[in-house]
């Protein structure tokens, strides 16, 4: 009935801020009765006196009568609230490492939790700062049918799309690519986004000065060398110089008018990587390699976004955007047959790191739930403790007319101070973590990272919830326990205790299973994980990680043609295979392992049938003579690419093993033809598998071509040499400028080093787990540890007996452990029985590992026997300690 | 504490309310027409009557106003609210069904 707060509130709060007030009205109005019955008694015949008293008794004395009314009024719950918590407070106050511990518990656990939605909400479901409507905006991507992984999308595609689609509001491009910036005598790499020319109109930001771009300067080639540059680089680099709007900035070599600065905390739409420059489409050539590609509908090169309409859902988007994707798959059957568009939520993006890091982040969500559990069930142990000791005082409230529901009221309060005060320090985790995660990712030159929690109001609100439910589960832990409370019984001294007894102590037993239990879980899954990361690491890529190193040089930004290129590419490569220590050295467009993408093409192999409407499409990447023996990866049947292999020559390839078992059914395809973009080329060598994109990936068809035969300009140069990296650098740099003294090398590293960067999302998840999982450990050896000194200190009176009575020193040492670690293995086994159903959430995780792998199983079993061991070591210890003269005299 | 008997406590309310049903009164009044209504059989005794007031104002059920009174000096005067109506009806049809079905009993001849 919410009607009737129309009438009470008002009461309620009045008789709660104007006490005084409404007492005297009270007064005056109990006055009045007593008058008019005094008047009526002398009407009656009495003397006035005696009317007087006749009234009073008959009112019942003004006293009672005004205290029965203010009880009556009700207006107590606010009073008993501010009582309860000022009671509370004091209660907290005089044991301060009780309630330190317990905060200590509830901030770590509340704080875990905050911190992973904190960057659940800046990494995934808001991840770029500033951005208009980000509920309503979903990244797009492309399929191909008889393929599981993504593609990107073609331009023409994306006009197509963003013309036709009626339920989207806006379509926009936001591709990353990065630039040689050299402003003065200082050169750097930075990393920048192209994007169509309605992006800053699309995504709501505008300019800190000058504009963004203008209608139609995404279309041309090459036609508007224009950019706007982020405010960051605005302030460091051109400090902050407010002229900047019509200066011209070089940019991949090519001068670049800054028409415009973006505004402060504004870092581009790419989740991981702060943007630092963007320009339009039009400039596409001079970023991308591969040549003019907003004419061609096969080059599929864009990662795009929508945002919908309001009230518009991803469902009824998708239908739109696939009846499109059908027209378009009509009308131009050569390059978009078996090709469609998907939308994907922000939160599973497939071009940026959202993708990489949503399964260890949604891991995360129920780990840290887990540690939540564990810190309440401590925090509850440690408040039942102390409702063994408050049993006096609880008994005395009780005995003198205070209700049961009026202490729970009081325990819950106490709850409440509890955990809102973990809440603040957890909230307090959670703002230092904000950035934790870009710590635990490698470090690229050139790429500043930026993945940061963000705690807005949603966060902060479920925080404030999950701080709700540990106020109910700490406050009724003991509250259940008032249950029990027998008046008489609990007067008397309080019982002694037995150490193993059962029943006592069952509650608090009971908490201890539950920690162990989950702690297990974590424990597992932390290994299950560390055992991956293992597994990834040890599994070879292929390709030889040792004494490779892979660079790069800026002949894109240098303004080098093909013609160029192709001269000084060849004798770049005769140089560095003269050096000293140099085994050998080898170009190739895309590096395995790396950001870049493989081309693709659609293919066709005589003798093969490819069911119906599927297109078979491989990727390839183009690589120069001695790749193979540069990176280590055999070569099965065949030959190597040989410098007679160029454009003059016949059309050659290398196909990988699982290409000639799906397409030649395991027979030799040397000399078979092979039709890659129309043209038939011939088979001349079977490479090994390797991996190509990520360490996780299955076997798949892959083909090599000679560089030579499809030429890009500045690929990646590979270098087999046992020198240290420096020296390798130096003598490359000295070789480079002895050529052309512009040029600049790109980041140096060693192939280890690159399978370590693409295997990072896995050290992240490791990583957090395993400090999630240590801190959960730490928590439960804590329950266990303060369940056991409890036990020993109850049983004081039995141990002593057992030690008068012949027991030494090391039975009872032996009866303490044991009773722990029966604890234990029931917690264990409870936590197996969890485990077998719970790990299997690691699994998009986990890498050549079962999800119920024994060794991990039988890893957390020893943890938990070593921690909970070590946490009853100390009571233990104290048992040994008993003086039985002292405790049968007490 | 000076209470009446069970039952009348449980009515106690009703009456009230079914009184201030029909005029607002003061609590004087409203004291001397239970102790008239009631011919003295339920002995309601004051000091059980003003913690009941409070209390259904409390509810929300009847409302108070200070208006002048007869001897030039303000008194309060309780009136029914609109669910107080409701919660008289309620309690109304109850008592009725309450004591329907005990003088039924009571009648009952003895074999």
């Amino acid at each position: 009935m919410t009607f009737r707060w129309f009438y009470t509130l008002p009461l309620r709060l009045r008789s709660f801020f104007r006490r005084k007030q409404v007492d005297l009205e009270l007064e005056d109005e109990l006055r009045d009765h007593l008058e008019q019955q005094i008047k009526e008694n002398v009407a009656a015949g009495m003397s006035s006196e005696e009317a007087g008293y006749s009234a009073l008794r008959a009112l019942g004395g003004m006293t009672q009568i005004e205290q029965q009314c203010r009880d009556a009024r009700g207006g107590s719950v606010i009073e008993n609230l501010v009582q309860d918590l000022r009671y509370g407070f004091r209660q907290l106050c005089r044991c301060p490492a009780f309630s330190s511990l317990a905060i200590l518990c509830l901030t770590l656990g509340i704080g875990a939790n905050t911190a992973v939605f904190s960057w659940i909400e800046g990494i995934l479901f808001r991840p770029y700062p500033a951005v208009a409507h980000q509920e309503r905006l979903l990244a797009v991507g492309g399929t191909a049918r008889g393929e599981s992984g993504g593609t990107l999308i073609s331009w023409l595609d994306f006009l197509d799309l963003q013309g036709s689609c009626t339920l989207c509001d806006t379509f926009f491009v936001s591709k990353i690519t990065g630039s040689t910036l050299n402003i003065g005598d200082h050169a750097e790499i930075t990393t920048g986004s192209i994007v169509s020319a309605n992006y800053f109109d699309a995504i709501g930001v505008h300019p800190l000065l000058g504009r963004g771009f203008a209608p139609g300067e995404d279309v041309g080639s090459n036609a508007h060398p224009v950019a706007v540059i982020s405010y960051q680089l605005w302030r460091n680099r051109f400090k902050g110089d407010p002229q900047i709007v019509g200066k011209t900035q070089p940019l991949n070599n090519v001068p670049h008018t800054i028409i415009g600065v973006a505004p402060e905390g504004f870092y581009g739409t790419f989740v991981g990587w702060v943007m630092n420059f963007w320009v339009p489409a039009s400039m596409e050539e001079t970023f991308e390699s591969g040549g003019y590609k907003l004419q061609d509908r096969g080059a599929r090169w864009i990662e795009a976004y929508v945002r919908l309409k309001p009230g518009v859902t991803r469902a009824q988007a998708q239908e739109e955007i696939s009846a499109i994707t059908a027209r378009l798959e009509n009308s131009y059957s050569a390059t978009n047959r078996g090709r469609s568009i998907r939308l994907w939520p922000l939160w599973q993006t497939p071009f940026n790191n959202a993708g990489t890091l949503l399964p260890t982040l949604e891991i995360m969500l129920a780990v840290g739930a887990f540690v939540l559990l564990i810190a309440c069930a401590n925090v509850g142990n440690l408040l039942l403790v102390r409702s063994f000791a408050r049993r006096r005082e609880m008994t005395i409230r009780l005995a003198i007319g205070a209700s049961r529901t009026r202490l729970l009221k009081q325990l819950l309060t106490e709850g409440l101070i509890l955990s809102t005060l973990g809440a603040a320090g957890g909230l307090l985790v959670a703002y230092w973590c904000r950035h934790a995660l870009v710590l635990l990712l490698p470090t690229r030159s050139g790429v500043a990272m930026y993945l940061p929690g963000e705690i807005d109001w949603r966060v902060m609100s479920l925080s404030a919830g999950i701080s709700l439910i540990a106020t109910l589960i700490v406050g009724l832990v003991p509250g259940f326990q008032t249950r029990n409370i027998n008046l008489a019984g609990a007067l008397k001294v309080e019982s002694t205790g037995v150490v193993g007894a059962p029943g006592t102590t069952w509650v608090r037993s009971g908490l201890v299973v539950f920690q162990v239990c989950l702690s297990f879980v974590l424990v597992v899954g932390a290994a299950l994980l560390l055992q991956s990361l293992q597994k990834i690491r040890t599994t070879s890529p292929g390709f030889s990680t040792r004494n490779v190193v892979q660079t790069g040089v800026s002949l894109i930004s240098a303004g080098y043609d093909v013609q160029h290129a192709k001269t000084f590419q060849e004798e770049l490569l005769a140089r560095v295979r003269a050096l000293p220590g140099v085994e050998s050295a080898a170009f190739a467009r895309v590096t395995p392992l790396g950001y870049g993408t493989y081309s693709s093409t659609p293919i066709a192999v005589d003798g093969y049938q490819p069911p119906l409407e599927e297109q078979p499409a491989v990727d390839y990447n183009q690589v120069s003579p001695g790749y193979f023996a540069t990176l280590g990866v055999p070569l099965l049947s065949g030959r190597e690419f040989t410098r007679a292999d160029d454009e003059n020559a016949a059309l050659v390839v290398i196909v990988n093993q699982t290409m000639v078992a799906r397409y030649w059914r395991d027979q030799d395809p040397i000399d078979r033809r092979l039709q890659v973009k129309g043209r038939w080329v011939r088979v001349i060598g079977v490479a090994a598998d390797s991996k190509y994109e990520s360490m996780r990936e299955s076997p798949k068809p892959f083909f090599y071509v000679p560089l030579l035969q499809d030429f890009v300009r500045g690929p990646a140069l590979y270098i087999r040499s046992a020198q240290p990296l420096q020296s390798i650098s130096a003598a490359l740099l000295r070789e480079v400028h002895a050529l052309d003294g512009n040029l600049a090398l790109y980041e140096m590293i060693t192939l280890q080093e690159q399978v370590d960067r693409s295997t990072s999302p896995q050290l992240v998840a490791v990583t957090l787990v395993s400090i999630l999982g240590g801190l959960a450990l730490l928590l439960a050896a804590i329950g266990l540890y303060g369940v056991m000194s409890y036990a020993v200190a109850q049983a004081n009176r039995e141990l002593g007996l057992r030690m008068a009575l012949g027991a030494g020193a090391a039975d009872l040492f032996r009866r303490v452990i044991s009773r722990g670690l029966r604890l234990t293995a029931v917690g264990v086994f409870c936590g197996a029985a969890a485990g077998l159903a719970l790990t299997r959430l690691f699994g998009k995780l986990l890498y050549n590992v079962s999800p119920n792998d024994p060794l991990a199983f039988a890893s957390a079993v020893a943890v938990m026997t070593m921690t909970s061991v070590a946490a009853c070591l100390l009571p233990a210890w104290r048992a040994t300690r008993t003086d039985p003269a002292r405790v049968l005299r007490d | 504490m000076s209470r009446p008997s069970d039952l009348v406590q449980g009515t106690l309310d009703m009456l009230i309310l079914k009184i201030l049903a029909l005029e607002p009164l003061n609590g004087w009044a409203v004291s001397k027409r239970l102790k008239q209504m009631s011919s003295d059989v339920l002995g309601v005794s004051d000091g059980s009557l003003y913690p009941a007031l409070h209390k259904l104002e409390h509810r929300g059920w009847i409302t108070a106003h200070w208006k002048p009174s007869g001897s030039n000096r303000r008194a309060k005067f309780y009136s029914l609210t609109r669910l107080g109506r409701k919660q008289l009806e309620k309690e109304a049809a109850e008592w009725n069904r309450l004591s329907d079905a005990i003088s039924g009993i009571v009648k009952l001849k003895e074999a």
